[in-house]
């Protein structure tokens, strides 16, 4: 059973027996995982490959449902509601809960567009309204300097962590309460990595962060809570200054220390 | 002794592969100079005259290019739609244990020999149009027609592949952000593989525009310019087909040479604006 | 309705839409395959196999002078364009790669593969029937040769392409010389590939009829003699389905059915090898 600290936050999202089997596979690739997503906090999910933790992520968001056969059992709750039933209504969802990916995914169109695309979904037609909440998002990822004067541009100009910032103020742009960040800037250079760590640090206040990295420096720099899985289970979640210097778990500890993974 | 092996190896490669260039050029000039008597008896009014007499010995080619364009847009115009309707469903819709049959039929349907399909238009489809419109059945509408039912499998199949060639995680990125599967594909497939879509669009175009078979049944090859398409027509292919055999004058010939000559140009115009504007060639492996 | 509920809407038109297109798409090739099936079968006997052409209302008139024809000419054809597709492509691949005549060549090529088939034809009838003074299997195993070695020389430009560099990097350092490397080794490695391209070029080939009409024109008996005019399945076909003779159109239902069994047949065999080849 997990070690799972005592988290003193409001819960943004909380994980309750939770299973997830592939589409073909003879065995589920996460078994029965509880966990507490704390509110307005960073969450580093780490582990070695292939232990899940992508596979949660995605869960987060239902992105899975993109690709049939996948199965959910168990709940996920968000604002009181298991979103995991068949019932949930996905876009409401994903609106709430939004994603960046391991690599930039800049939306063959303009920097502008990029950034209104959700917002433009949702039937916000309203020019000044797009105006100011695509310069406030853009504001908020800390890349408004660089492109206010080729916000027409097509997007794909922007270098690699420029985009990724990119992305990140599309995610924003629609006022989501968690963004779920799948390896971001396991594609970057270290210099936009660090760019991209200290926004996710600044974001936190606005919404609730679960981010997946495979870097633990990565996790110990960012986060204010880690969760370490293997095999599909969730081993240990702890505050994040504690787990790393005096983990409860001896896998944890075998881990962190680099005897495996 | 190996030296000279590989040497001629080298040499024996490099000149059939030459040799197609060869031929290429070879197939421009052949055709150029036996369309030289035409040539110099029409002039450019070769394009412009309507009028096709062989015993008259006027060879006007316009009604053969006129029935050229119109079948060939007519059948890109039922085409497209629905090929794009196909593509949608194989790469989006077909659940995946359909996905490949399906895939597999449609350019199954390909490779079947255009004159089948011109079979099945003249027993099959002539009738149809026959009792709808009256006349004969044989008309510019049965060749569009037929026409559109032959390209409709490669353009679905390369439009398919254009489409695939979207990166998941980009389509995912759309899907994040609350879209459903029209606003992924109309916001991000069909942009991301815009070119690709147009160029096999242009290509298929190209191909249509030299197709013989499929249409020489089902056009009737009568010379004349008409607004009206339950009438019968001719095209360059179908005008070739019929009356290659039949010419009797070294004029007759030369006009069918010169017909020959403007189809090879203006596909091989057609293709090469597909290729180079739109289709970068992207090599499998490299 | 808010946005988003439109939205909902319109996407759940357009999949109807694409279900029906498909369903549209499909209809035509279940019409097309069936009547071809049913029309084949029916025409089909054992006569068709033995005995030759007739004049119409000849009772017991067969296909056996088209299909020979057929594979006359055909075989021909792959007999000289297949090693010479090869060769070419093994060039593009081996020596050329990317310098800008091997680009030149590949772009041509692949032009060459969407040309009308027709004005091959005419060219061969300038060069070959012309001055021969008459029809011949030769011209029109020339015309297919033509139309098929664009198709070999790319496939197989892109399958040995495919061999990994390491390989061949490994027979150099053994000490082997170029050519052997291609022949022993990355011909070896590419061959179920190369297989595939050939069987695929074969059955475009042999489905084509335009670039026959006139090059070796058609017969209505048996002949081998590739210096004649000789049979074929498909000029055949075209010929005997447009006459007004019914007994003509049921053989041409059957030209049908056996070529398009014999051009599918080679077409799936194909894909099998190249899907053996990716498991591998």
């Amino acid at each position: 059973m997990a070690t799972i600290v005592d988290i003193f936050e409001e819960k943004a999202l909380e994980v309750k027996d939770f299973e997830f089997t592939y589409a073909g596979a003879d065995a589920p690739s996460i078994k029965k995982l509880d966990m507490p997503i704390a509110k307005n906090s960073i969450t580093a999910l780490i582990g070695p490959s292939g232990c899940g933790k992508t596979t949660l992520l995605r869960s987060f968001n239902r992105i899975h449902d993109l690709y049939p056969g996948n199965k959910y059992a168990g709940e996920i709750l968000f604002k009181g509601e298991n979103i995991l039933l068949p019932k949930q209504d996905l876009i409401n969802l994903r609106i709430q809960i939004g994603m960046i990916f391991q690599k930039p995914t800049a939306f063959p169109m303009s920097i502008f567009d990029n950034v209104a695309y959700g917002m433009r979904l949702q039937g916000i037609k309203n020019r000044t309204e797009l105006q100011d909440r695509v310069e406030k998002a853009l504001k908020d990822a800390a890349i408004f300097e660089e492109v206010k004067d080729r916000l027409k541009h097509d997007a794909n100009g922007l270098s690699g962590g420029q985009q990724q910032r990119l992305c990140i103020a599309r995610a924003i742009a629609v006022e989501p309460e968690v963004l779920l960040f799948d390896e971001p800037t396991s594609a970057l250079d270290p210099i936009s990595t660090a760019g991209i760590e200290e926004l996710v640090v600044e974001l936190k206040n606005r919404v609730s962060i679960i981010i997946v990295t495979h870097n633990m420096q990565q996790a110990a720099r960012v986060s204010d809570y880690t969760g370490f899985m293997y095999l599909g289970e969730l081993v240990e979640l702890g505050r994040t200054e504690e787990m790393f210097v005096t983990p409860r778990e001896k896998l944890t500890e075998e881990y962190i220390t680099g005897k495996f993974g | 002794m190996s030296a000279i092996v590989d040497k001629f190896f080298f040499y024996l490669t490099r000149t059939i592969a030459l040799g197609i260039l060869l031929i290429v050029a070879w197939i421009f000039v052949e055709l150029f100079n036996n369309s030289l008597d035409s040539i110099q008896a029409f002039g450019f009014d070769f394009i412009t005259e309507d009028k096709w007499a062989p015993n008259l010995e006027k060879f006007g080619a316009l009604p053969a290019i006129y029935g050229s364009v119109i079948s060939t847009f007519l059948a890109m115009l039922l085409a497209i739609p629905l090929a794009i309707g196909v593509a949608i469903f194989l790469s989006e819709l077909a659940p995946a244990k359909l996905k490949t049959p399906f895939g597999v039929s449609i350019e199954l349907l390909a490779a079947i020999p255009s004159v089948i399909y011109g079979m099945w238009g003249l027993f099959y489809f002539v009738p149809i149009i026959r009792d709808a419109f009256g006349g004969v059945g044989i008309s510019m509408l049965t060749a569009g027609i037929v026409l559109s039912i032959m390209i409709l499998p490669f353009i679905a199949a390369v439009t398919r592949d254009a489409m695939n060639t979207t990166p998941d995680i980009l389509k995912e990125s759309a899907y994040a952000l609350g879209g459903t599967k029209w606003d992924v594909i109309k916001d991000i497939v069909i942009p991301y593989a815009k070119a690709g879509i147009i160029g096999s669009f242009i290509l298929a175009l190209g191909r249509a525009i030299g197709e013989t078979m499929a249409v020489t049944f089902v056009m009737g090859n009568v010379h004349r310019i008409s607004a009206d398409l339950t009438q019968p027509a001719t095209s360059i292919p179908v005008t070739l087909a019929n009356e290659f055999n039949e010419a009797d004058s070294g004029l007759y010939y030369s006009s069918l040479f010169e017909l020959s000559l403007l189809l090879l140009v203006i596909s091989f115009t057609i293709i090469s604006i597909a290729k180079f504007y739109f289709l970068r060639r992207k090599r499998i492996g490299a | 309705m808010t946005h988003t509920q439109k939205r909902i809407v319109v996407n759940k038109i357009i999949m109807v839409l694409s279900s029906l297109s498909a369903l549209v798409g499909l209809g035509f090739l279940f019409w097309i395959l069936g009547v071809l099936v049913l029309n084949g079968i029916d025409a089909l006997n054992w006569a068709i196999f033995t005995n030759e052409g007739a004049p119409p209302g000849y009772e017991d008139s067969g296909l056996k002078h088209a299909m020979i024809g057929q594979l006359y000419i055909v075989g021909v054809a792959t007999l000289f364009g297949v090693p010479l597709g090869i060769l070419a492509g093994t060039y593009l691949s081996e020596y050329g790669q990317k310098a800008k005549l091997a680009e030149i060549i590949r772009d041509i090529s692949d032009i060459m593969m969407s040309a009308p088939s027709i004005v091959i034809g005419a060219f061969v009838y300038a060069i070959i029937v012309a001055p021969m003074g008459h029809f011949s299997g030769w011209a029109g195993s020339v015309a297919l040769t033509i139309i098929m070695l664009p198709i070999i020389l790319r496939t197989t430009d892109d399958m040995l392409n495919l061999v990994p560099s390491t390989l061949r990097e490994a027979a150099f350092a053994l000490g082997a010389p170029k050519y052997k490397v291609i022949i022993q080794i990355v011909y070896r490695g590419a061959k179920a590939g190369i297989l595939t391209g050939v069987l695929l070029g074969v059955a475009r080939v042999a489905g084509e009829t335009a670039p026959l009409l006139f090059t070796s024109f058609n017969d209505n008996f048996l002949n081998t003699d590739m210096m004649e005019p000789m049979a074929s399945l498909t000029v055949t076909m075209y010929n005997y389905a447009t006459s007004p003779y019914e007994d003509w159109q049921k053989l041409g239902w059957a030209a049908a059915f056996i070529l398009s069994m014999f051009i599918l047949g080679l077409n799936i065999i194909g894909r099998i090898f190249l899907l053996k080849k990716r498991g591998k």
